[in-house]
């Protein structure tokens, strides 16, 4: 990954520099291969190729996009917004622990909302790893440059798997679901630095499966907040000053 | 009602954009005011790595739609492999996440039909 050479002395130059941050990680190539999936999806219960494209430009969450579609097909109206929802929970502790790092004094609620809308855990992760590197004042502008390269491209991806559904092989549309836990394991494992974190993905791992299998209501909800706090307690308690 | 929300347009807005984008707004009204050093959200970072995990665990072993059709041992080897490969590739994630999808591909190649 390139280090700036010096920190961006603007920022456009920051977003600039996001933007080619964005293109050059491996989430370039997840995002492209995801949503060639996702597109086909869409194409195969029958969506139109705008839908597709708009409905990465406004969830732009890969897990809950796919969601949409196959429950629009089948199950109630409630039960996908449910489910959406769900699994999207993660939105929220994300937002959270990365909007101190670029957060200044005077930034006002309403000029985080289109930021805040590019966060999914391949614009986070590349954000936490990196945005630290930044001056303060232009974290923001970094961070928007990773969301609107990687946004652009997954909806540019959607209209192209879209197209291509009829030649992908059956294998693709595999593969393209998989590339999801499989990028989100490794990039999270690389942010994880500190045992706590470990800690964390290592509980959530384990605590998720029980969860699901005992079929118990808002499992992904109760696995973040059960395996946070035991990771949170366990790194407390082996710090010897606090 | 039911009719209204089945078309798709509408669908989109209020059964897929506000269900996700919720969850953002929250974290805008929850996250302000907190340091970045402060204990809270230290907490918070385990919480949103232990659910990013949560989502890892449930994609794989109760995948959906065509995933589904990859025999659960072929997702389980693929996924140790493709964590293995990154992690002795000196964390490279894009060894991790190519040694992953080669395994599931050739895995399902080998053993389906």
């Amino acid at each position: 990954m390139p280090e700036p050479e010096r920190p961006p002395e603007s920022s456009i130059a920051a977003f600039i520099y996001g933007a080619r941050t964005a293109a050059a990680s491996v989430f370039m190539f997840v995002i492209t291969v995801t949503y060639i999936g996702f597109g086909a999806l869409t194409h195969d219960y029958g969506l139109s190729v705008v839908w597709a494209m708009l409905s990465t430009v406004l969830i732009w969450a890969g897990p809950a996009q796919v969601i949409l579609v196959t429950t629009l097909g089948s199950g109630t109206l409630t039960e996908a917004a449910l489910a959406v929802g769900l699994s999207s929970v993660r939105l929220l502790p994300m937002v959270v622990a990365l909007l101190p790092l670029v957060r200044r004094e005077n930034t006002r609620a309403w000029q985080l909302v289109v930021p805040v809308h590019f966060i999914a855990v391949s614009v986070w992760v590349e954000a936490m790893r990196l945005a630290p590197n930044i001056p303060r004042e232009r974290r923001i502008p970094f961070c928007n440059g990773i969301g609107v390269m990687l946004l652009t491209t997954g909806v540019v991806m959607s209209a192209v798997g879209y197209y291509l559904s009829a030649l992908l092989p059956a294998l693709f549309g595999a593969a393209a679901m998989f590339i999801t836990p499989m990028s989100f394991l490794v990039s999270t494992a690389r942010n994880s630095r500190l045992l706590l974190e470990k800690t964390a993905l290592i509980l959530g791992l384990v605590i998720a499966p029980v969860l699901a299998y005992y079929k118990i209501k808002l499992d992904l909800m109760w696995t973040g907040v059960i395996g946070g706090s035991l990771a949170y307690l366990l790194w407390r308690m082996r710090r010897p000053s606090l | 009602m039911t009719s209204f929300l089945s078309e798709p347009y509408v669908a989109l807005v209020l059964l897929g954009f506000l269900p996700s984008e919720i969850w953002r707004w929250l974290g805008i009204a929850l996250g302000r005011g907190l340091d970045e050093t402060s204990e809270i959200i230290q907490w918070v970072r385990a919480v949103a790595t232990a659910l990013v995990a949560g989502v890892v665990a449930r994609i794989v072993l109760f995948p959906p739609g065509a995933l589904a059709g990859v025999p659960l041992t072929v997702r389980l080897v693929a996924i140790t492999c493709g964590f293995l490969a990154y992690y002795f590739a000196r964390r490279s994630p894009f060894a991790g996440v190519l040694a992953g999808e080669a395994v599931l591909i050739i895995g399902t190649l080998l053993f389906v039909r």
